[in-house]
């Protein structure tokens, strides 16, 4: 299936997570952010999350800012 | 020096610094060190999908620096408090250096969505450092929405032009009155600029372009926290009035080649 990460349509497996979708994009060990279809999920909740087709996220990180 | 008090939260220096514009992370982290600062600013941006890039937060000591996540970039309070939120679950700190910056080409903040978002934020738990500008009205709307600082402009950001005022500054130090910190942010180009707004009576001064595009980063790290250390203690001591009229430092009596005493005799 296919979903939307920052601003990108990719392919996923059906029924992938938030951490599963993590672990593809290679970003596991990463202290990133996720916003799912524009409400914030907790880190906590990465594992119990469920994706579907045309879901829309945003994965953040810390970078230098001012 | 007294130390300074954020929501709670106590810190001995005054100054804090920002992590962008840094030729390199490694020369990032010596400036941090050097400007004695525990608090340090980050934005949030997108996982670059194409690259793997080093994070900063290996570059953070988060055992000695408190987190303070910005809204940079954001045009709207809406978009601002949904890059607070990311910020937040990242997991590390509830703080935000608030943002609402509508125009890209001055980086002047609009205040009435700055004031809208802060509300927003305050009420979901946050602790907000709203940028904003040296008007006090605006800080009095900021105060009463529950901000945890006011933090007034110098000068437009990146531009080191300076205090573009400091009877404005004075005004807001009035108005706030003490109840939260008064961090001028946003403008700093110099030691002296930094040293100038604590003497106006800021108690904290924040600092990025200044140091990160230093000739020596290091070097003017250092020379801002001793200018700020510098500015808070005259600060307290009390600085002299102007005055229009001369007057000597040295007595008027015993000059040499006088003769009013004897003439007087």
């Amino acid at each position: 299936m296919q979903i939307i990460v920052n601003g990108r349509l990719i392919d996923v497996p059906t029924g992938i997570t938030v951490d599963g979708l993590l672990m593809q994009l290679n970003l596991a060990e990463e202290r990133v952010a996720v916003e799912h279809n524009q409400q914030v999920i907790d880190r906590g909740a990465f594992a119990q999350t469920v994706l579907v087709e045309g879901d829309v996220l945003e994965v953040v990180r810390f970078v230098g800012g001012g | 020096m007294e130390q300074l008090t954020i929501a709670g939260k106590s810190f001995r220096s005054r100054l804090m610094v920002g992590t962008g514009k840094y030729a390199s992370l490694p020369q990032m982290r010596e400036a941090l060190a050097a400007s004695g600062a525990e608090i340090v600013t980050v934005a949030v941006r997108r996982v670059n999908l194409d690259a793997r890039e080093e994070s900063i937060l290996s570059y953070i000591d988060l055992h000695q620096y408190t987190l303070l996540p910005n809204t940079a970039g954001c045009h709207t309070a809406e978009e601002a408090v949904r890059t607070a939120r990311l910020a937040r679950a990242a997991g590390l700190s509830n703080w935000v250096k608030l943002e609402v910056i509508p125009n890209d080409g001055t980086l002047l903040p609009d205040p009435i969505a700055t004031v809208e978002a802060a509300e927003q934020l305050a009420k979901e738990g946050f602790v907000v450092l709203p940028y904003t500008t040296d008007d006090h009205t605006v800080a009095r709307r900021l105060l009463d929405v529950g901000c945890a600082t006011i933090m007034p402009f110098a000068s437009a950001i990146g531009t080191g032009q300076g205090l573009e005022s400091l009877e404005r500054i004075a005004r807001i130090v009035d108005v706030v009155a003490g109840r939260v910190p008064v961090v001028v942010d946003a403008g700093i180009g110099a030691p002296s600029d930094a040293a100038l707004a604590m003497e106006t009576g800021a108690d904290a001064v924040l600092v990025n372009t200044a140091i990160a595009k230093a000739g020596d980063p290091i070097a003017m790290a250092r020379a801002m926290a001793m200018a700020v250390e510098a500015g808070w203690l005259a600060r307290q001591a009390g600085r002299i009035p102007r005055s229009a009229v001369a007057s000597p430092s040295s007595p008027e009596a015993g000059r040499i080649g006088s003769n009013a005493t004897l003439v007087q005799s």
